[in-house]
């Protein structure tokens, strides 16, 4: 074993115990588009493509849908979340403004102040029912890149 | 549960392996410039020491409120009014009295004095440009509308909005017309009139005619629009950390030196087990967000409530970005729209400060609780419960909280660590206005 790859494994390991804990959940659902908790919509969010910097608000899409697939218009979704692991929320209160298109919606005033794991949670009511869903985002500084 | 586990393993695992390690003999230095057995950095780590170097600090955006804040006229003005004494209730403050260049543009007190004794510390002007929220509670949404609220405060400048707007006509009408245009008349505006103001002022300011008072505070409002193109010039200049992480990012070895091995130490803690970098992220070392982290309040009888008491106060502001003085479009008002308003987590949260120039500019908090670093560092060590609110950092109760990493530091950890904020430290600037 050479000396840098000694050197490079101990870092390695040593960066996995310090990160360790801050590390969000290895089995952590980072999909953007699932059912929601009772199955009654399947849910899509779409961020921007190019990532935002860190505290920089911008807007999401999110598209709604009935389990076989039709769109689900008029819809009143509510925004909520944080850090898990920090204890804090969202530092703003995004807000979905309008329906663009039918069942898909502008959700304005996203904006994440540090790196790591956020949870965006989605409160939906429409005619179809009223049901919940969660999405993971591990967020990264375009900066740090 | 897990996490201390794991943690355990690696730590015994990076045990076994630097023992063998040190029997193969070899030194601890690899490319020259590690000492004391530090490891290099990994390229993560390279990457979160880049993101907090200076020279990765997007130019300030554009204050869409402030149409004028790029004009090296407006600038000048304002630079004059934030030192003219004048503009208080006894000839005795200006806004530099608070913001002292000398003094990192604060005053080195716990609370700051004006005409009377204030309840908080006052901030650094320096590089705010890019804050959404202005103030310890953010109570204000631009640094211009931030400008007016120490004027008239009756322990700060103590002054009213109709005598500065007469002050602005006496002795600035040319500067300010060159600026904003035609000083209105001020014909009929009382002495001493405003709506914040005593009761004889703000009877005086009822009587006015709706026009006149429109007038005088646009007057007003454009004071607040030209110190703050004068404070939007105020940057800070590259630190010895700066030069620090440039070097790594480029592996320059001779860079490298910039810090002292006890310095990298702290810098190793700063985005490692102290936590640091979480909240104070970015070039300017701040997430410009609302924490409550349990600092215990000036007076414990009276906690102070933060951003939990502000949020109405920005959203009534007349000088606030949708308000009728603002030269921004109501969709540009982004931060206004989407506050985060009735959340309890605002209870007794202030916001993160930059740590820029940190070492410079004790005392420390928003009340000056703390007279050194080593008093913040060990805070944070001790992350007690918040008198008011719930601190983000004290120790779990089988709430939200139990997932979080106390904040556990050896006093040599904490040593190094208050030695690399003194890394921080660099020249203030004035730049052209952009």
């Amino acid at each position: 074993m050479t000396i840098r790859s000694l050197t490079s494994a101990l870092s390695a390991l040593t960066v996995a115990a310090l990160a360790g804990c801050m590390t969000p959940p290895p089995d952590l659902d980072l999909s953007t588009q699932h059912a929601s908790q009772d199955k009654k919509f399947v849910v899509a969010v779409q961020p921007p493509a190019t990532p935002p910097a860190i505290n920089q608000i911008h807007s999401w899409q999110v598209k709604l849908s009935t389990p076989d697939g039709a769109p689900v218009s008029h819809a009143r979704i509510s925004v909520d979340g944080g850090m898990p692991q920090h204890g804090h929320g969202l530092p703003t209160r995004p807000q979905v403004t309008r329906e663009v298109a039918d069942g898909t919606y502008l959700l304005e005033g996203m904006k994440f102040s540090m790196t790591g794991w956020w949870e965006i949670k989605l409160a939906i009511q429409s005619d179809a029912g009223a049901d919940k869903v969660t999405f993971n985002r591990i967020v990264t500084d375009p900066a740090a890149r | 549960m897990h996490c201390a586990r794991r943690l355990s393993a690696s730590v015994a695992l990076v045990a076994l392996l630097a023992v063998g390690f040190a029997l193969s003999g070899v030194a601890t230095s690899v490319d020259g410039v590690l000492a004391r057995g530090q490891r290099p950095w990994t390229p993560e780590e390279v990457g979160v020491i880049a993101s907090l170097s200076l020279n990765k600090l997007p130019p300030a955006s554009k204050d869409p409120s402030n149409a004028v804040e790029a004009q090296p006229a407006a600038a000048a003005l304002g630079r004059a009014l934030f030192n003219d004494a004048r503009f208080s209730r006894d000839g005795s403050v200006s806004c530099a009295s608070c913001h002292a260049p000398d003094k990192q543009f604060q005053d080195g007190l716990p609370v700051a004095e004006g005409v009377g004794v204030g309840t908080r510390r006052a901030m650094p002007v320096v590089a705010t440009g890019r804050n959404a929220w202005f103030f310890w509670d953010g109570r204000k949404d631009s640094l211009w509308s931030q400008a007016l609220g120490p004027l008239e405060d009756k322990v700060e400048h103590g002054g009213n909005r109709a005598r500065y707007a007469r002050l602005v006509q006496t002795y600035y009408k040319t500067q300010y017309e060159a600026v904003f245009g035609r000083m209105p008349t001020l014909e009929g505006v009382a002495s001493n009139a405003s709506p914040l103001g005593t009761s004889d002022e703000q009877i005086a300011w009822q009587s006015l005619p709706a026009g006149q008072r429109t007038n005088v505070d646009r007057v007003f409002a454009n004071m607040g629009k030209s110190i703050a193109a004068y404070e939007k010039s105020l940057a800070y200049g590259e630190s010895r950390f700066d030069r620090y992480a440039r070097a790594i990012a480029g592996k320059d070895a001779s860079g490298q030196r910039e810090l002292t091995a006890q310095e990298v130490n702290g810098l190793r803690v700063f985005i490692g087990n102290g936590q640091c970098v979480t909240c104070h992220n970015g070039p300017l070392l701040t997430d410009q967000a609302f924490h409550n982290t349990g600092v215990p309040p000036r007076d414990a009888a009276r906690p102070d409530r933060g951003r939990a008491a502000a949020v109405a106060k920005v959203q009534a502001d007349p000088f606030n970005c949708l308000g009728p003085f603002s030269d921004a479009r109501p969709e540009q008002c982004s931060e206004l729209r989407f506050i985060v308003a009735g959340d309890p987590a605002l209870e007794a949260a202030f916001k993160t400060p930059s740590l820029r120039n940190v070492a410079l500019r004790p005392p420390y908090m928003h009340a000056g609780q703390f007279p050194t670093l080593e008093q913040v560092v060990n805070h944070y060590m001790q992350s007690p419960a918040a008198v008011l609110g719930h601190s983000e950092l004290a120790r779990g109760k089988g709430d939200s909280h139990a997932e979080r990493k106390p904040i556990r530091l050896s006093q040599e950890e904490a040593r190094d660590l208050v030695a690399f904020l003194a890394t921080l430290s660099g020249p203030i600037v004035e730049k052209a206005p952009q």
